[in-house]
């Protein structure tokens, strides 16, 4: 039975999900690099959307959310064929046109994610083989496995709106994928810095707000759930924000907006995965820890281990998602303010459900990129030429420049 | 007539602007440019990571005078264009050989 209401705000929600990546993940990243290399990060971003979009009609949505494989979906909804226009998704009251639309924006948004990683050196071929591989590959059966009734959903894992599915799953094959490329040219010391970090506010708002579309269009409802995972979302990334602001003034003596933004963003990755199980106290606790934790991992991975995740996307989504894999066991408990766990389930006995997703996902993405890397690597190569590299992409991979100043 | 060439902080353009027209001075030529000193340029800190900064914005005042004002105009800027830390900048000197005032082709300190 279709339900007006949800309709519209699933409608809306898919609005603002789509928004988030276009542009506000592509502003976000464009503005961290330097002005000879933006358009070509706006131009991934871009791509990555309508790319993943052709896919996600032709077979990736289908294998993600029809059938009950434990591993993966079926064909049948390839195309959408069979599927009739009054039709409500499973266990929903929205249309399945509107649940395909919602669902294609987190496909969208997952590997446009990745693109933080290998900003500014990545060859444009490789990034689009990349993408669709890896969309198949570790998207597609991931998603199944927590969202489409898989092996993990069985287990009752929990993972609101895509701790597991989106953020960890990009945060970790965008390490490997920054290992296995290399740093750019003169990492850490000589690399220019954020052309722009005006642009990386403006697109961070257009994600924070966007969020709200990701986390309570994730209750596939408009009621008390998606109120709730609003309110909850804009606790944590604000508390986080707070957190970042804090840190650098502390530690700098001059707290940066490229700090405070990369903050809220941190704060929302963390409450992700929660949204849905936990009440505004707790969205407190998991703001202030996804904040500095991720404000740790962004010191450790880049400064500790020097590798070259340009954007941060592991520190800020990956470890940030996974953290609030686990705090949802924690919060979801009813002694907590949260919705409550399932009859008869411990929070401990949740939070080694919520470590096993994990595992396995972390498992996943990690052995599934690496082959999807090298077979990259093998068939177009990953990185651009030094001299090209020197240059910048804009010009010689688009031919533009971003300022014609 | 004397070439002066400064390079100094962006943010006391102003201050050296007014000093000279109190000077007298009756043009002058700006420019941003970038460069380094004894500093090497700085460093500039975005998520906690250190980017070295080799070449830091500055402006570069060119200006032509009659050779006896070139003191008063070098104090000049001199003392506007202080803070007394790093970074403030220099001033050069250089003979000037010819001048000529475009609109009625006048040469020499005429030009000026």
């Amino acid at each position: 039975m279709i339900d007006a209401g949800d309709t519209a705000w699933l409608i809306t929600a898919t609005a603002l999900v789509l928004f988030m990546t276009l542009p506000g993940l592509a502003l976000f990243y464009g503005g961290l690099v330097r002005a000879e290399n933006l358009l070509s990060v706006l131009m991934q971003c871009f791509t990555i959307a309508s790319v993943v979009t052709v896919l996600w009609l032709l077979a990736a949505y289908s294998l993600t959310f029809s059938g009950t494989g434990a591993w993966i979906g079926d064909l049948s909804k390839v195309l959408l064929i069979g599927v009739p226009r009054d039709a409500a998704a499973a266990d929903t009251t929205i249309p399945e046109s509107v649940f395909f639309m919602f669902q294609m924006t987190f496909a969208i948004i997952t590997p446009a994610l990745i693109v933080g990683a290998f900003v500014e050196r990545m060859r444009f071929g490789a990034v689009v083989l990349f993408s669709v591989l890896w969309l198949f590959l570790v998207y597609v059966p991931v998603a199944h496995w927590i969202w489409g009734g898989g092996w993990l959903a069985e287990r009752g894992v929990l993972d609101f709106a895509g701790g597991l599915v989106v953020h960890l799953t990009a945060g970790v094959s965008a390490l490997l994928l920054a290992i296995m490329l290399g740093p750019r040219l003169g990492f850490p010391h000589e690399v220019r810095p954020p052309h722009a970090p005006w642009m990386t506010m403006v697109g961070a708002c257009m994600l924070w707000v966007g969020w709200f579309g990701f986390n309570a269009g994730s209750a596939l409802s408009a009621g008390a759930d998606a109120g709730m995972a609003m309110t909850v979302t804009h606790i944590s990334a604000a508390t986080a924000t707070v957190v970042w602001i804090v840190i650098e003034a502390v530690k700098y003596g001059k707290p940066s907006l490229v700090g405070a933004v990369t903050g809220a963003i941190a704060g929302l990755a963390t409450i992700t995965p929660a949204s849905g199980y936990v009440g505004p106290g707790a969205a407190l606790v998991i703001g202030l820890v996804g904040g500095g934790v991720c404000y740790l991992m962004v010191m450790v991975v880049k400064h500790r281990f020097k590798i070259d995740d340009a954007l941060d996307v592991l520190a800020v989504h990956g470890i940030g998602g996974a953290v609030g894999v686990l705090l949802a066991a924690v919060f979801a408990d009813a002694a907590l303010g949260g919705i409550g766990l399932v009859e008869g389930r411990t929070m401990g006995g949740q939070a080694l459900i919520q470590l096993t997703g994990i595992i396995a996902v972390l498992i996943w993405s990690v052995v599934v990129s690496f082959i999807i890397i090298k077979l990259v690597q093998a068939l177009v190569g990953l990185r651009v030429s030094a001299e090209i590299e020197e240059q910048g992409l804009d010009l010689n991979i688009h031919g533009e420049r971003g300022y014609n100043m | 007539m004397k070439y002066i060439i400064a390079i100094i902080q962006p943010h006391r353009l102003d201050a050296v602007r007014e000093a000279l027209a109190a000077k007298g001075v009756q043009g002058l030529t700006v420019s941003e440019v970038r460069g380094f000193g004894r500093q090497k340029g700085q460093t500039e800190i975005y998520r906690g990571a250190e980017y070295n900064i080799h070449y830091v914005p500055k402006v570069k005042i060119e200006i032509a005078v009659d050779a006896g004002m070139a003191d008063a105009v070098v104090e000049a800027i001199g003392e506007a264009a202080r803070t007394g830390r790093i970074g403030d900048g220099k001033v050069f000197v250089l003979p000037l050989e010819g001048a000529m005032r475009v609109r009625t082709g006048e040469m020499g300190a005429d030009a000026l």
